[in-house]
């Protein structure tokens, strides 16, 4: 069979008919088999139903059979002589926005239904107003139910005009109507005898003949990297899925963002090579030269290139529960990349039933908002509107991997561009640098040894109160003081960390590596952290010769920290918006042997910071 | 001027091949769930396309029930070879045997749903931290929702209600210590496309997919095959007729449908004029309304 692939998404409210037309088209093509009916009807008897249920087709799990709603999305085959279709089925209700841009971001076309006895309602200006943000070529109107409004001509053109009215103000690049009944089976696969004063296709005819390749670009040519592939006695090429344009042997390309020139030598597909590729193949490129290329980098044409930018004007579609976090650090992925990001500035909201522009303090679920996007890295990308592979990102909350949002690329903000980078030395490749003024040196000319002080506690016990009030002593003293502060690098350095156990580790390993380079200059380090595990404290002090170490027990019981609560986190937790918060949700593990223990409940800060001088004098740290 | 339209096979071969590479790039320690069945069999396949001429960069891992169509392990043996891919076999008896399930009872006792336990162990003793399969989002209405990449938690289970949206092919396979992921590359093919495809690569396929003649007996209105596995009851009667098998998994679960196809053409044909589907011949899916959904939240393949 040599049918190509359409792949379309439906919306509607709950009382459309969504799931009666899905469930007619599958019915009508042949797509639901006689055990799937038999089901189908014995559910609608149980349910006391007197008609045969069509939308039971469509109802998948438990839960939603259960409260009688759909609640996410859902893919349907079906298949007839000319075409295979793939339906993303999004239903209505709650998380619809959610819901509808999942399945937008793949499809080539809407159907979006409205009941013809309603008309126009706010619903279906949503709808259509997301087919339009997610780029959709082809939107067709349904105006189902035409049977209850005894099939008349005007009811449906006026739902047309005024549709037609609306859309003017989207970018919708082709906009159909068609009436139809999806219960009676009127114009969806078969023309109905009831509306002679329609002339158009009948829904499945229009979808069968709909040219589908309108989404796609076949100009520029984007090769987002997967990975290379090694094979012997020297093969090396760089596997991936074309994203957008055609690509041949021979051509000059540039690999981003690094900005190193080569030739594609072949196009190797199992068993062979191609003379020529395009958007969608997923091909094998060998290049003429041996360059370091790997998986997020990207191959294009040396005189047609995307935009490399770090500073991005988007849209953001926000999936979570958890609101939008302005300056907090987030996963972005596009293509096979992913660099640390974060949404700087929020422009403004836009109501997606109105389409006005409001001012917004952050975007909840399901709300949709104009953004700056600043990344680490600079992304290789295009607008959406001129390359939907290229111009969709989805962001990731780095402490619950969750995928939090997802964006589409409007254009480079101001600044926003990023000049090629020359190729950078692997870091495996990078030499120690040796200290050329020695420790020993740093610590005569300062007067004081060099040593990390590392301060362990629950939150709200008292650690960063400890330690500032300590450095201003130190500093006062002419001490050379260097502090890391638990929140602080989470902003910046370990920034793409979560609290997870493994990510805590990590975050530990980091800024213990950070203490040592500290040390070694010389420095009193005073780390506050909350470090809950053993084993990770006990890695910060390996780093660190004997007697150098200074494990502070700043201790204090979990009812009182949560009493104080400074930042509100206890609370947070309690209602469970915080995963893994030690001391609620997370262990903490006590210090066996710490070199000191600070208890904030019975003294007061300045107390402890005369006890700890004390400490530091008595082991040779600082002078008497 | 080139054609640049391409197939719904080419384009459904380009996107399985694309999930497959996002898998060998994002995991540590992949694993393809090989049962022996077409669709596992198209994997291994696919997984060849889709980074040769390099070898595949996973191994095989096949949850052995002990009650397998003799048929089904001498092919899995030939393909492996003939792949050189390496294959991992963990046995439900073994499961068994240590008392990490016991064993069901009676004429209608299967070892299919014990398979779960046998996998999630396997998969903490491999480390595995993606385990590919076959599933299709067409076989059963549960699976009519499931991801390309779906999210475990640390006991193997799927949340239908808490996975994450997965919007173009941006796959995100992030996931704390512990926890896995399935990941299903034939998620957008049908039943035919399978046929369809195994028919224009000419990919060949264990001889039960095809009509022979077979002692069975009819329970419940499935045909299954006689095997020492599967007591018969009262009343049952032994026949010997021509059947093929549509799916191919425990002896003791799958049944088979009367056909004369002896091809993939014939088996295209009759598919297109068939009135059950493929899951309909499988007593286990039978079992209640939901009980894929509840075999799937404990985390069955």
């Amino acid at each position: 069979m040599a049918g190509d692939l359409l792949r379309f998404t439906t919306a509607g409210s709950v009382d459309d008919g969504k799931s009666t037309l899905i469930g007619r088209l599958l019915l009508d093509s042949k797509a639901i088999l006689e055990d799937q009916m038999a089901a189908i009807e014995r559910a609608s008897r149980s349910r006391g139903d007197p008609y045969l249920d069509l939308a039971l087709v469509t109802d998948g799990l438990r839960a939603e059979r259960e409260q009688g709603i759909t609640i996410d999305v859902a893919y349907r085959y079906f298949a007839t002589p000319r075409r295979k279709f793939i339906i993303a089925d999004t239903p209505g209700h709650i998380q619809y926005t959610r819901n509808m841009v999942t399945g937008a971001s793949t499809a080539d076309l809407a159907v979006i239904l409205i009941d013809a006895r309603n008309g126009v309602v706010t619903q279906s200006k949503r709808h259509g107003f997301i087919a339009s943000l997610l780029g959709i070529p082809h939107i067709v109107v349904a105006v189902n139910k035409m049977d209850l409004v005894d099939y008349r001509q005007e009811v449906f053109e006026a739902i047309a005009a005024e549709y037609r009215a609306f859309a003017s103000k989207l970018n919708v690049p082709d906009l159909t109507f068609i009436p139809i009944s999806a219960l009676r089976g009127d114009n969806v696969v078969t023309p109905s005898p009831a509306m002679p004063w329609y002339d158009g296709p009948t829904l499945l005819h229009y979808l069968e003949h709909v040219h589908v390749g309108a989404g796609r670009n076949l100009v520029d040519f984007r090769f987002p990297v997967q990975m290379a592939i090694r094979s012997h006695p020297d093969f090396r090429g760089y596997a991936g899925q074309i994203a957008s344009g055609t690509i041949m042997p021979g051509e000059e390309v540039l690999i981003l963002p690094s900005g190193q020139m080569s030739r594609v030598r072949e196009i190797v597909v199992y068993g062979g090579t191609l003379a020529e590729a395009a958007a969608g193949d997923s091909v094998i490129l060998r290049l003429a030269d041996e360059l370091d290329v790997s998986r997020g980098d990207m191959i294009v044409r040396r005189h047609n290139l995307p935009l490399v930018a770090d500073r991005l004007e988007c849209t953001l579609c926000w999936m979570s529960e958890e609101p939008l976090r302005l300056g907090a650090p987030y996963i972005v992925q596009h293509t096979t990349r992913q660099v640390i990001g974060q949404i700087s500035t929020l422009n403004y909201r836009i109501d997606v039933d109105t389409l006005h522009r409001e001012p917004a303090a952050t975007l909840q679920l399901n709300e949709i908002g104009r953004v700056l996007l600043e990344t680490a890295r600079p992304l290789c990308c295009d607008p959406y509107a001129v390359n939907r592979a290229t111009g969709g990102f989805i962001l990731i909350d780095p402490s619950t991997n969750n995928t939090v949002a997802a964006g589409m690329i409007r254009r480079a903000a101001q600044n926003g561009i990023v000049a090629f980078q020359p190729p950078r030395p692997h870091s495996s490749d990078v030499a120690w640098e040796e200290a050329t003024i020695s420790r020993a040196a740093r610590e005569a000319r300062n007067g004081h040894a060099a040593a990390v002080l590392w301060l362990t506690g629950l939150s709200g016990s008292g650690k960063s109160t400890i330690a500032r009030l300590l450095e201003r002593r130190l500093f006062t003293q002419g001490v050379q003081t260097f502090r890391l502060d638990g929140d602080n690098v989470r902003h910046g350095l370990n920034g793409d960390l979560g609290f997870s156990p493994a990510d805590r580790q990590e975050n530990i390993r980091r800024v213990a590596e950070v203490a040592k380079l500290a040390f070694e200059h010389g420095a009193v380090v005073l780390c506050t952290f909350i470090s809950p595990f053993r084993r990770d404290r006990d890695f910060a002090r390996s780093l660190i010769p004997a007697g150098r170490f200074f494990e502070i027990y700043v201790k204090c019981d979990v009812a009182t920290c949560e009493a104080r609560d400074p930042k509100g986190l206890y609370a947070r937790a309690r209602r469970g918006e915080i995963p893994e918060f030690t001391g609620v949700s997370s262990p903490y593990e006590e210090p066996t042997a710490p070199e000191l223990i600070a208890d904030t409940e019975t003294r007061s800060a300045e107390e402890i910071v005369e006890e700890i001088l004390a400490l530091l004098r008595a082991r040779g740290i600082l002078r008497g | 001027m080139s054609d640049y339209t391409r197939t719904h096979l080419q384009q459904l071969e380009a996107e399985a091949i694309y999930v497959l590479r996002e898998v060998a790039a994002q995991f540590e320690r992949p694993v393809l769930l090989f049962s022996g069945g077409k669709d596992s069999i198209l994997l291994v396949h696919l997984s060849r396309r889709a980074f040769w001429p390099a070898r595949i960069p996973f191994p095989l891992l096949h949850i052995d029930t002990g009650h397998n169509f003799p048929e089904t392990l001498a092919f899995r043996d030939r393909l492996v070879a003939q792949m050189g891919v390496q294959l991992l076999v963990r046995y439900v008896q073994d499961s068994i045997d240590r008392g990490r399930v016991v064993e069901e009872r009676g004429p209608t006792a299967s070892r299919n749903a014990l398979q779960t336990v046998t996998l999630l162990d396997a998969l903490v003793e491999l480390r595995a931290d993606a385990a590919i399969g076959g599933a299709r989002r067409d076989e059963e209405k549960a699976r009519a929702k499931e991801r390309f990449f779906s999210h475990r938690d640390r006991f193997g289970q799927w949340d239908p209600k808490n996975q994450r949206p997965e919007l173009w092919n941006l796959y995100n396979g992030r996931k704390a210590p512990g926890e896995h992921f399935r990941v299903f590359p034939l998620s957008n093919w049908t039943e035919l496309d399978i046929w369809q495809y195994v028919q224009e690569q000419g990919i060949e396929l264990p001889s039960l997919y095809f009509a022979h003649r077979r002692d069975v007996f009819s329970r419940d209105g499935t045909l299954l095959a006689v095997s020492p596995y599967l007591p018969l009851l009262p009343g049952e009667k032994v026949e010997n007729k021509l059947v093929r098998f549509r799916t191919i998994g425990d002896m003791t679960c799958t049944g088979a449908v009367e056909s004369t196809a002896t091809t993939v053409a014939e088996v295209i044909a009759e598919l297109a004029a068939a009135r059950t589907t493929e899951r309909g011949t499988r007593a286990d899916d039978r079992r209640s309304e939901t009980a894929m959904e509840d075999r799937k939240r404990q985390g069955y393949f």
